[in-house]
């Protein structure tokens, strides 16, 4: 084991892949020379060479749209979309033209193909560089989604996502990419569509996803030594494959359940996820489905705007226990 | 606008072999019928849905496709049908996937506007204005990485080049010189509004090549052989590392944009001139007059006629798909689960 950031966790997952098959290219705005704006793909153009790691110009339709001709003719072209928030600047590549292709060819045409991009809030970047944007991808028929939380995950899930057949869109949280932890050395591989238990606990089960995980963990800890309520914390690393099977399990063994999301509320991951709770173990819960998200509203730029409304540790602890006590008061 | 008082530059023509001709002339012909057949059964409510029908627009498709070699790359556009048939895809499959048959070329999943065939090069058609320009050039990335000489043609309307897929595919194209044609058939209307009314250049592709360091070409989108020929030219030269060409053909549909328009917003005399240019009977005029028989001509429009005849009878009697293929095919192995 080795420690290793975040961001140099998803350089090493990279690297992994385009040493092992000579068909993963990698490319975007800033990406080849430069590094990334975000340092994620340091030392791959040294390495790999201008053939295989690539600069493009400020085109996001020629980038998602040659990963797409790329990948249906023998590559594993992996793209980076800078921030999350630009993938609405190419939004027709993601969800007309890569996530339906298969489908609509009836299966001539495979896009084995990565959409890499820095997700989420915490750098004060305002409205358009801070989005949480997932859920827009879970919506789209045909699109893997993947976001990680850990260093280790970074490396094993991108790996997973580069060999997967199928287009993954990669979600690499901004406000982590600097956490440090130990990651397994040599070839590292995660199976995409797996849901981690990262904590057990009796009383609740809270789900989770990227930078909420860690927060959630926080939060688990203060409710326990403060408040005396136990309970599992759920990292879901992946929105489609999703885990039900592990949340059915975990969350009828506690009956209350608490989802823990950085998006905005409408619509937000979460709220598939208690649809399908409630639809399959209805009976075994003891109380509603919380969902604690930011508000229904676009990112402010201030640190104190950001941090009032994505959800802290103090606003987990806080929403959790009022959603176990309005129980109580019924 | 006339194509005859159009300057594009001299091509060789003349050079082209006998073979070379009558095939692009049995090309056009087997595009004609069949597009004219594919009106009819509309009518009849056969198939349903849109279609666009490239009527007029044969000699593109013709003059492309005799020039490409097998392992080359066509994307299309929503207007597809020509380009499918001129790759090779054959008419029952064609038919077919129109009439949402389980012989349908994709098994009735993707309809007229998204005709694929992968063994026949055809790479998909996209109906999203633009869309496929970045996605052929990608492919074009790909055969330059992998080093198999293969050439990539997306094929456009008029309407795409105000789109900005147009401008990023070509800067990038030219950027990392890859071997990609990008054809626009100007056919003067994007949907119902001319092209000229919402551009600020009077020829929509070519005037825009040389923001990209490409040659200007303006040619005769209705001269199979003038087709071919520029084609050629540029397919030999992204064959050989010179990167991409931008080629605008200028051409005419003869129906409207889709069948719901019946194209009232075009003057009488502009329709009357282009049909007197008509590709299919300017090309079999012009063989004629090169000393080609006349039974032979008539030979390969009969051939046409029983073949499509056949491939429509077959793909009436094709069964429906089945309907749990609606659910097939999402994802690599075969299936749509999203969860465990």
């Amino acid at each position: 084991m080795a420690q290793l950031s975040y961001r140099d966790a998803v350089a090493a997952a990279i690297a992994q892949e385009m040493r092992r098959d000579e068909r993963v290219v990698l490319f975007g705005e800033d990406t080849a020379a430069a590094g990334g704006v975000f340092k994620t793909t340091v030392g791959l153009f040294e390495e790999f060479g201008p053939r295989r790691v690539k600069d493009t110009p400020i085109s996001e339709l020629a980038i998602l749209g040659a990963a797409m001709g790329a990948a249906m003719t023998g590559l594993r072209p992996v793209a980076e979309i800078m921030f999350s928030d630009f993938l609405a600047c190419c939004w027709d590549y993601v969800a007309n033209e890569i996530a339906k292709t298969r489908y609509m060819s009836d299966g001539q045409i495979t896009l084995p193909l990565v959409i890499r991009t820095a997700n989420g809030a915490g750098s004060r970047f305002g409205a358009q560089h801070s989005q949480s944007v997932e859920n827009w991808a879970m919506a789209i028929p045909g699109l893997k989604v993947v976001a990680p939380s850990t260093p280790a995950d970074a490396k094993g899930l991108l790996a997973a996502a580069i060999r997967d057949p199928d287009p993954v869109v990669f979600f690499e949280h901004k406000s982590l990419l600097a956490n440090k932890a130990e990651v397994p050395e040599g070839e590292h591989f995660e199976p995409l569509g797996k849901a981690k238990v990262l904590r057990e606990g009796k009383d609740i089960t809270v789900i989770a996803l990227a930078a909420m995980v860690p927060r959630a963990l926080k939060a688990a800890e203060t409710l326990a030594a403060e408040h005396g309520i136990s309970a599992t914390v759920i990292d879901l690393r992946s929105l489609v494959p999703l885990d039900a099977k592990t949340l059915f399990a975990e969350s009828a063994r506690t009956g209350r359940v608490f989802t823990v999301e950085e998006n905005p509320r409408l619509c937000g991951w979460g709220a598939e996820i208690a649809s399908v709770i409630q639809e399959e173990i209805f009976s075994a819960l003891k109380g509603p489905i919380v969902r604690i998200t930011t508000p229904h509203v676009p990112l402010p730029a201030a640190d104190q705007l950001e941090d009032a409304v994505v959800p802290s540790v103090a606003r987990i602890v806080a929403e959790i226990r009022s959603g176990l006590d309005s129980r109580r008061m019924n | 606008m006339s194509v005859t008082r159009e300057a594009h530059p001299a091509r060789r023509t003349q050079e082209i072999p006998e073979a070379t001709r009558l095939r692009l002339f049995q090309l056009q012909v087997e595009i004609r019928y069949c597009e004219k057949r594919a009106y009819d059964l509309f009518l009849q409510n056969l198939v349903k849905g849109t279609s666009h029908l490239a009527l007029g627009q044969e000699a593109v498709a013709a003059g492309f496709a005799a020039a490409m070699n097998p392992d080359d790359y066509t994307f299309c556009t929503y207007r597809g049908h020509h380009h499918t048939l001129a790759r090779g895809a054959p008419m029952l499959a064609v038919l077919g996937e129109l009439m949402g048959r389980q012989c349908g070329l994709m098994k009735g999943k993707g309809g007229s506007m998204h005709l694929t065939s992968v063994a026949h090069g055809v790479m998909g058609s996209y109906a999203i204005v633009g869309a496929h320009l970045p996605i052929a050039a990608g492919a074009a990335w790909s055969a330059q990485y992998r080093g198999t000489k293969q050439v990539s043609v997306a094929f456009f309307g008029d309407g795409a080049t105000n789109i900005g897929a147009f401008h990023e595919a070509l800067n990038l194209a030219a950027v990392w010189k890859l071997p990609v044609v990008f054809c626009c058939e100007n056919n003067l209307y994007m949907e119902y509004t001319p092209i000229s009314a919402v551009t600020a250049v009077k020829h929509p592709a070519a005037d825009r090549a040389a923001s990209y360091g490409l040659e200007r070409q303006v040619i005769d989108g209705n001269d199979a052989d003038i087709v071919y020929s520029a084609a050629r030219d540029a397919f030999a030269k992204a064959r050989s590392g010179g990167g991409p060409s931008l080629i605008e053909c200028l051409t005419y549909r003869h129906s409207g944009h889709s069948r719901a328009d019946p194209a009232k917003y075009r003057p009488k005399e502009e329709l009357e001139e282009w049909l007197k240019r008509d590709p299919v009977t300017l090309y079999r005029n012009r063989l004629l007059a090169r000393g080609v028989a006349e039974g032979t001509l008539a030979k390969i429009e009969s051939e046409a006629m029983a073949k499509l005849d056949q491939a429509t009878e077959t793909a009436k009697a094709s069964p429906t798909p089945a309907v749990e293929t609606a659910m097939t095919d999402v994802w690599a192995d075969g299936g749509n689960a999203w969860r465990n």
